[in-house]
């Protein structure tokens, strides 16, 4: 086995303030033995991407349950960086999550932390591939609060409240908010599945947010063919509907 | 003498009186009985109404006489051996049906039988309430409910210890004086959490546990955590439930305070007002945040314990506003050893 001449680069993510310091000092513990450098802290999910957007980390340590977003949502987004840092869940207590953790050999530790255990989930982490996107989304218990798009090295989080409409265009799709687009990668049809009550589908490649539906116009194409478009809250773009998508004009109409 | 569900142990023991669910439940069927002899006696559809009249008129004076009664004497009747108490109920039925029987006679003579027929009537119906109530007793008694009870009561939450100690961990090297306090809350709270807690306690004895267990949420979630305490008109003495408001203050921090990146209010008022205490939590409350089938569990457990005790002079709602959650609970006020 190769020595690692550089330290590991850690992050930390918990909401609770003694959590972090329990984590930190547990990690100046483990130095002794295992070179370490600690990239910072985080109480959430932004800062943890903002932090990353500024110095990579080697590993996240990452707890499961925080406010606004969990960790298991936050792994993925985490998988945008290039490359994406390894993750080690943390928790004090989540029956549900550890049952899938077991069941995908996903590493964890539980809360209080013992430093043997630490050490050796460090230990492992460089040989580990980070948990893959399609193990995470199937532990995901509720849809994702955020999308997430990579710019120039940064993960942008986009609410999913903000998003106006999704529009499929070749590979990608673009995520429309009032105030810009961003493109991510991801098929229109699964976004499709996971937000079906939120999103309503008015093109064979375009979902639009129901609250964002402010009426529907009739609209002249070419040769007086005319069709149905919608009328958006907070943003001018007009989004036509599909002559199969019509029934959703007269369903969302009637209210 | 601490008032308590399991009161007499495993032996039988007279209902008490002075709970409105039991005399409803005397009312009741004591009315039901009437309907139905009135019923059977009734030709026909038209002399029902007549009947139940006739009948009425014989009854509800006795039934209002012994419900009084009962509620009068109910301490002294309670403190008897079971057996010596079921006499003295017999007893009392059967003087107060002489005593309404030559009062009544006195008003209109014609109507009414012999006085033994009353009484063998009275006597059975004492007799069947009376099994009634044991049987319901054996239901709601220690061998049954001890195991329910003390299935409710299992059901601290391992969220909150491991969190906790994990906080504390954190404390050791930085703050030890903090540490210790925090380990002392620690212990008393669990201290409770395995304590036989089918007795009631003080009221200020359960505000002081929720003080303590607030402190070591403070302690895990620092400023997140707002808590504001009203109870300088509640009565301290007044008897509840052990952990009857601490579980309802855990889901307060784990569905209103933990999901929340902004800090939250969790607020307590207790006051009494007329015989009943009150206690009102309120939480921040946002629809998205999932986990309510286990909110759900924890108000059905305070609602059958509460219901264990009080019977049905004791309630809790839940209420969910666009913005809050509250909880009201209303109990009866019953203050230690009393007369």
């Amino acid at each position: 086995m190769s020595e690692s001449p550089l330290p590991l680069r850690v992050l930390i993510v918990d909401d609770e303030a003694p959590a972090r310091d329990r984590m930190r000092d547990l990690l100046s513990d483990c130095g002794k033995e295992l070179p370490l450098s600690l990239v910072g802290e985080a109480a959430g999910a932004r800062a943890a991407l903002d932090l990353l957007g500024r110095s990579a980390a080697d590993v996240v340590l990452l707890d499961i349950r925080m406010p606004e977003m969990d960790g298991i949502e936050l792994a993925q987004h985490l998988l945008k960086l290039e490359p994406p840092p390894a993750v080690v869940f943390t928790t004090a207590y989540d029956a549900y999550a550890i049952k899938a953790f077991e069941v995908h050999a996903v590493d964890y530790l539980l809360k209080p932390i013992r430093l043997a255990r630490l050490k050796e989930a460090l230990a492992r982490v460089r040989e580990a591939a980070p948990p893959g996107l399609e193990t995470l989304r199937e532990m995901q218990r509720a849809p994702r609060t955020h999308l997430s798009a990579q710019e120039r090295g940064k993960v942008h989080l986009i609410p999913i409240e903000e998003v106006v409409y999704l529009k499929a265009e070749l590979k990608y799709v673009t995520v429309r908010t009032p105030k810009r687009e961003f493109l991510i990668e991801e098929s229109l049809l699964r976004l499709e599945e996971e937000y079906a009550e939120r999103f309503v589908r008015v093109h064979r490649n375009c979902l639009v947010a129901r609250a964002a539906i402010r009426g529907f116009e009739r609209d002249t194409v070419e040769e007086g063919e005319t069709h149905w478009v919608v009328l958006l809250d907070g943003i001018s773009d007009r989004i036509a509907v599909s002559r199969r998508q019509q029934h959703v004009v007269r369903e969302i109409s009637r209210g | 003498m601490a008032r308590s569900i399991n009161q007499n142990a495993y032996s039988s023991a007279l209902p008490n009186f002075r709970n409105l669910g039991i005399l409803f439940r005397i009312l009741v069927a004591v009315n039901v009985f009437a309907a139905a002899a009135a019923l059977v006696k009734a030709g026909d559809a038209r002399m029902l109404w007549e009947e139940l009249l006739e009948i009425s008129a014989v009854v509800q004076p006795l039934l209002i006489a012994s419900l009084l009664a009962l509620v009068v004497l109910n301490d002294i009747l309670r403190r008897l051996p079971y057996a010596f108490g079921l006499a003295a109920v017999f007893a009392l039925e059967m003087t107060l049906t002489a005593v309404l029987y030559g009062a009544g006679k006195s008003f209109h003579a014609a109507e009414f039988a012999a006085l033994p027929r009353y009484w063998v009537l009275v006597a059975l119906a004492t007799a069947v309430l009376l099994f009634y109530f044991h049987l319901r007793g054996r239901a709601l008694s220690p061998a049954l409910s001890e195991a329910r009870l003390q299935a409710l009561q299992a059901r601290i939450r391992p969220h909150f210890l491991f969190n906790s100690i994990n906080a504390v961990l954190s404390l050791i090297r930085q703050d030890p004086r903090r540490a210790e306090a925090a380990l002392e809350d620690m212990a008393d709270l669990f201290r409770v959490f395995m304590a036989d807690n089918r007795e009631l306690a003080p009221l200020a004895r359960e505000v002081e546990l929720c003080r303590q267990y607030l402190e070591l949420e403070q302690l895990r979630l620092g400023e997140r955590l707002k808590v504001e305490w009203h109870v300088e008109k509640m009565p301290s003495d007044a008897l509840i439930p052990p952990l009857v408001l601490q579980p309802l203050l855990e889901n307060a921090v784990y569905h209103g305070i933990e999901p929340r990146v902004e800090p939250g209010v969790v607020s307590i008022n207790i006051y009494r007002a007329r015989d009943q205490v009150h206690a009102v939590l309120r939480n921040p409350y946002q629809q998205q945040g999932g986990h309510h089938a286990g909110n759900k569990m924890a108000l059905a457990n305070i609602r059958e314990r509460l219901q264990l005790h009080f019977d049905a002079e004791a309630s809790l709602t839940a209420k969910v506003g666009a913005q809050e959650y509250q909880v009201h609970i209303v109990i009866p006020y019953v203050k230690e050893a009393r007369a």
